[in-house]
């Protein structure tokens, strides 16, 4: 909003703004750049502009992947994805019938199992990891699928935000379905379901980038490369020790680590903002 | 607030709310009451015995120089990327406010490294300061400073900052952008009538109206600083050099997972909790009902 017309204020508005633009996506340029190039000319004469190494590079991390880490980076992605898919799946689904209980039905404990959704906003993995590493190695479920997803699934953030979108949902509805003799379940997803459209649509933005992004968790509980996920083999490749770390494979795979979130963000930027300013209300 | 008309059955709701509690009972209650027990327990190094000690894990670790130095870097840590992030976002987000021409496009430009896991920011940044092949490393040198934040404990935290405020820049700046626009354009008019320039406007009546968003994101920003930082930690000094940045978070991690000391680390794990647990309830209850826009 501006006011008055200035043209220096206005320079000095767009040139703020160009700055910080650059300065924001700089360290992700350079790591473009240093993917396009041999390990030596990085090393030796740090390139401003890409180079011709891009699809050799690429190639390379995708199908042989790097040394020392024993799995492909298709492999890792792959994983990364099915974990984040199956945690954003997974937390929609149980937020969305555990939000249906709480608001349609009335029920003993009703109550209870609403404030034991709202303590896990209190207790995040790091708060409680030694004691979750145990349970999920009790349960069997380390270096699985499984392991990846189920722990992180519970969402008192989703629940809520469900809760609330079913609040303003007209009661009419519901007493319209019950008077044509309609089931619950029938309810929740002839009528619900559609409704939440575009709450699931912010949900799914959001929540596709935590889990993608999910780190401490996945280092915990996967030793098996098979089950690595892209972004503790990005770090498994850095630890090479006394050896030079391949930073031009590094590179590739970190771009290839950042893309499917930086995508969805930039393609799905309507969804993005409204998940964010809702799920943090 | 409650619905007047729902649906009767004895069975349904419970099978409904069945994954979400079942999940919730194992993988964070259950953890979370053994931490709280563990960190009254005190057990032999393979797990065979233990003894109830009352508070002895927590004298302990509040009398560790090591425990008290993490608790600083992590105050020190925090404060520095709550701070550097609300000002970049702040200035940033007043200056799209302004900006008529390609105001989308610099939003989007702006909001995109949210979207990048702080693992791999800690990657990015560690790469540019890298005392071997580091970009900026080799700037800073020819300007003669000479970087190598693997034994320089300031520099290390230097960059941990940087590299954790750089995502969180995006974040603050959606919540200020959406604060500022939500200001309503009256008020500043008639202040531009009353004859104050931009600089006088933003002090009298932006910030002020702001300062809801403001103390809400001071609060996110501590939590992110806190918790969701271990991967930059992780990535960049693993803790070091010399302790220099070993948060509370990596700590926790460290002691129970490469050093395998149960009892202490349970008894951390019990102290972040009530940091979030404190942390949670400011945030609901001062927060919750004035920041509306």
């Amino acid at each position: 909003m501006m006011v008055e017309h200035r043209p220096v204020l206005a320079f000095i508005t767009h040139a703020v703004l160009i700055l910080g633009a650059v300065v924001l996506a700089f360290p992700i340029y350079i790591t473009f750049v240093a993917s396009t190039h041999t390990i030596e000319a990085i090393t030796k004469s740090f390139p401003l502009v890409p180079g011709g190494h891009l699809v050799e590079n690429y190639l390379r991390a995708l199908t042989v992947g790097p040394r020392d880490v024993g799995a492909t980076v298709g492999t890792m992605m792959l994983n990364s994805l099915i974990m984040a898919l199956g945690i954003t799946f997974g937390k929609i689904t149980i937020s969305l019938l555990a939000a249906f209980a709480i608001v349609y039905f009335r029920f003993r404990l009703r109550m209870v199992f609403f404030w034991m959704i709202f303590i896990t906003l209190m207790l995040p993995v790091e708060v409680r990891i030694l004691p979750t590493y145990k349970v999920a190695a009790d349960l069997k479920l380390l270096d699985s699928y499984g392991g990846l997803i189920f722990p992180l699934i519970a969402s008192a953030t989703a629940t809520f935000l469900f809760r609330q979108f079913f609040m303003t949902i007209p009661d009419e509805l519901c007493e319209a379905h019950r008077i044509d003799g309609g089931s619950p379940m029938q309810f929740f997803f002839d009528i619900l379901l559609p409704m939440s459209r575009t709450s699931i649509a912010a949900l799914f933005v959001i929540l596709f980038i935590y889990g993608w992004n999910q780190y401490l968790w996945p280092l915990l509980i996967t030793s098996d490369q098979s089950y690595y996920t892209l972004l503790i083999g990005i770090k498994r490749m850095l630890d090479v020790g006394e050896g030079q770390a391949e930073w031009h494979i590094i590179m590739a795979a970190t771009i290839l680590a950042m893309l499917p979130p930086v995508l969805v963000v930039i393609f799905m930027q309507k969804q993005f903002v409204r998940g964010m300013t809702e799920t943090e209300k | 607030m409650e619905k007047r008309v729902v649906f009767r059955n004895n069975v349904l709701p419970y099978i409904l709310v069945a994954p979400q509690i079942v999940i919730t009972l194992v993988f964070f209650i259950w953890p979370a009451s053994q931490a709280l027990l563990q960190s009254f327990l005190q057990e032999d190094a393979f797990g065979t015995s233990s003894a109830f000690i009352w508070f002895d894990n927590f004298a302990d670790i509040f009398t560790s120089e090591e425990y008290l130095g993490s608790f600083r870097v992590t105050l020190v840590f925090s404060l520095a990327v709550a701070g550097s992030a609300l000002s970049v976002a702040l200035l940033l987000a007043v200056m799209a406010d302004r900006a008529l021409r390609g105001a989308t496009i610099y939003k989007t430009l702006i909001i995109w490294p949210y979207a990048v896991a702080p693992v791999v920011a800690g990657v990015l940044w560690f790469f540019l300061f890298n005392p071997t092949v580091g970009m900026v490393t080799f700037f800073l040198k020819s300007v003669g400073i000479a970087w190598n934040h693997t034994l320089n404990g300031p520099q290390a935290m230097t960059l941990v900052v940087i590299a954790a405020a750089w995502r969180e820049v995006s974040y603050n700046f959606l919540f200020f952008l959406a604060g500022l626009q939500a200001i309503p354009h009256s008020f500043i008019e008639a202040a531009a009538i009353d004859g104050a320039g931009p600089w006088r406007r933003f002090w009298t009546i932006v910030f002020p109206l702001l300062s809801p968003t403001a103390f809400f994101l001071i609060v996110v920003n501590i939590v992110y600083a806190f918790f969701d930082t271990f991967g930059v930690i992780h990535a960049i000094t693993r803790g070091g050099p010399n302790y220099a940045t070993n948060i509370l978070v990596y700590k926790v991690f460290n002691d129970g997972f490469i050093n395998l000391d149960l009892g202490g680390s349970a008894a951390q794990s019990v102290v972040l909790m009530i940091v979030v647990i404190a942390l949670t309830v400011v945030q609901f209850r001062f927060i919750e009902r004035k920041v509306h826009y």
